[in-house]
């Protein structure tokens, strides 16, 4: 997939924002340092949800829930003074893993759309779950006093640091998945997309391998939403609202999905819409719903696939 | 635990019952018939409230602002079939989940253009105001027997449109077979605008009735979408008595689980304990209660279709 000219413009894109801090501070405007590190964690989230959606065909209508679990990961322990970011990492990933296995045992015996309904219901049901509980702050939501503690050296109360670590966090996860993807393993997920019967009849156990790719996609978006909350130093239940889980979708169709890159396009084009048309209409979301009804009725393969037709027929 | 706090809640679980059922009858027939997941379906949950609480301002007559906003959700149903959800019967589900995802956007925020972001209430008249006697000592809420009523007449008609008339049988053959039924020579697509237009004002009317206890409030029926969407996986996707069975118990599970939970726990674990579970546990009643059929029955009760 890497063309040459492609892999040019990921040297210059690592270098950008490796050297975006330091613009930042020189330009004296650190809230752009803000915006990239959504981005950037977003498009982890929308990475591992790729992963199930785009390659395997798996649609998800609830992967915010492993941001919220994520995010809960760091806020709990914090709360009793663990601050600890190796227990909270753990914490999470073990916690998105469980849970991904748990549903996933479930989720996974359906098809299409109960697929898609029943990942809903299961994070609909962790997001009332966690308002329920009075003692993390129910519906209000908590507050993260102390960000994670990493070890000497480290303080990612410094948001250069914190920039630094979701850029390497982004860079190992779309390395990971594009490793992952051209594997025998990815080779076996997407070909139980295209025929889930024929990989069967060669004798794979496909329901085991579907299995994995969710849980190895719900314990990354785990790593999505540890970052988060250590971003925005505030969990809630709202985190994983089952229209967290909708903008995910939106980010992978927008970038284009079943590629490495794709889910980090959509997130700069939402994180773009979100920050930039909020300045010229209060009714935003209206020209965001418009673009998503174009995307989807129009936008196959996204950014992303619009771009290579237009290569395809520049050089013919 | 006393008997006359058992049955209010009882009806309570009713009243939420029928209004999940409302939705999620509309839900299921799209759904079963046309194969179209309708994130949107809640639009019209929040329209009709909007509609009729406007209405009931403007003509100070809560039944006429009834009368007249169902209608009006139902024309708004055949526009959005034709102008929106027909283009989309052909793509695949992901495409309709990220364009209906837009729709519920351009509808949120259509109603705050309109409405402006606060919610809208409206005063009830004075007859629906009081309490009934149901029982020697149990008093309710005239207003939530009238939804429970109103409620499974809905159920009733819509059962016997379905399962006795021409109509009905169509509805049911598209259901199971859309291909076989239109290869018969029916004009499907005329069939579709009145089952997505139906679906919307059922919608709309679940959304109107509630209006007044809760309020009209912008995106409300995004919440109660989900669980709608759980009743009609419960009930088997395109089947409408799985549909009403499965908001039946889904309603019940969820009000008597909320209230009572706590006490049933206490015969087994410590005050304090019971108190701290139940809140979480009653939450994922339904969700488990979902799981439970789906490892037994992964079509649902009555589903029409395999999954």
């Amino acid at each position: 997939m890497m063309s040459k000219s492609g892999g040019w413009l990921a040297v210059v894109t690592v270098l950008g924002a490796l050297l975006l801090p330091f613009w930042a501070e020189y330009a004296g405007e650190p809230f752009i340092l803000d915006v990239f590190i959504r981005l950037m964690i977003l498009a982890i989230a929308a990475s591992s949800l790729n992963l199930i959606l785009g390659y395997s065909g798996m649609v998800s209508l609830g992967h915010a829930v492993f941001i919220g679990i994520g995010a809960y990961a760091v806020g709990i322990p914090a709360y009793y003074d663990l601050n600890s970011g190796w227990l909270q990492l753990a914490a999470a990933l073990g916690a998105s893993g469980c849970f991904a296995l748990l549903t996933g045992l479930i989720c996974l015996r359906t098809r299409g759309a109960y697929f898609i309904m029943i990942t809903l219901a299961f994070a609909q049901m962790m997001y009332f779950i966690f308002v329920s509980i009075e003692e993390y702050g129910g519906d209000d939501g908590l507050v993260i006093y102390s960000r994670s503690e990493m070890g000497p050296g480290v303080d990612l109360d410094d948001n250069s640091q914190l920039y630094f670590l979701v850029l390497f966090c982004l860079i190992a996860v779309m390395i990971l998945i594009h490793r992952l993807t051209r594997s025998d393993f990815g080779q076996v997920i997407r070909s139980i997309k295209i025929n889930e019967v024929r990989m069967q009849a060669l004798g794979f156990d496909t329901f085991r391998y579907r299995l994995v790719c969710y849980v190895i996609s719900g314990m990354i978006c785990g790593l999505a939403g540890w970052l988060l909350g250590n971003f925005t130093g505030f969990i809630s239940p709202e985190m994983m609202d089952w229209t967290r889980s909708g903008e995910l979708i939106a980010m992978v169709l927008l970038g284009g999905a079943a590629t490495v890159v794709g889910p980090l396009l959509g997130a700069g084009i939402f994180i773009g819409v979100e920050t930039l048309l909020p300045e010229i209409t209060i009714y935003w979301h209206l020209y965001l719903g418009i673009l998503l009804i174009i995307v989807a009725k129009f936008g196959r393969g996204g950014l992303l696939g619009w771009w290579t037709r237009w290569q395809g027929r520049s050089r013919p | 635990m006393d008997s006359a706090l058992v049955m209010i809640q009882v009806l309570n679980g009713l009243q939420l019952g029928v209004l999940l059922f409302l939705l999620a009858a509309g839900l299921t027939l799209v759904f079963g018939i046309m194969d179209f997941i309708n994130l949107a379906h809640g639009a019209f949950y929040m329209l009709g409230a909007f509609i009729c609480a406007t209405l009931a301002l403007w003509l100070d007559s809560f039944l006429l602002a009834v009368l007249l906003a169902v209608p009006i959700t139902f024309v708004i149903g055949v526009v959005v079939e034709l102008g929106i959800a027909r283009q989309l019967y052909q793509a695949d589900h992901l495409e309709q989940i990220l364009a209906t995802f837009g729709l519920i956007l351009i509808a949120d925020t259509l109603v705050q253009m309109i409405w402006g972001p606060e919610g809208l209430t409206f005063a009830l008249p004075e007859i629906l105001n009081g309490q009934v006697r149901l029982f020697y000592d149990v008093e309710f809420p005239v207003y939530r027997v009238l939804i429970i009523s109103a409620g499974l007449l809905v159920a009733l008609a819509l059962y016997l449109v379905v399962s006795h008339t021409r109509i009905g049988m169509l509805i049911r053959a598209g259901a199971s077979n859309r291909r076989m039924v239109e290869a018969l020579g029916v004009d499907i697509r005329m069939l579709f605008t009145l089952v997505f237009a139906a679906g919307a004002a059922m919608a709309g009317l679940a959304g109107l009735m509630i209006a007044p206890i809760t309020e009209a409030s912008i995106g409300m029926g995004n919440e109660i979408l989900i669980v709608a969407f759980v009743v009609i996986v419960i009930g088997g996707i395109g089947s409408v008595q799985g549909a009403f069975l499965g908001a039946m118990l889904v309603g019940l599970i969820d009000t008597l689980g909320r209230s009572f939970l706590d006490d049933f726990l206490r015969l087994f674990l410590s005050h304090q304990a019971a108190e701290t579970s139940a809140p979480a546990i009653s939450a994922m009643l339904i969700y488990i209660l979902m799981a439970v059929i789906l490892t037994f029955r992964p079509q649902g009760l009555f589903g029409v279709r395999s999954s």
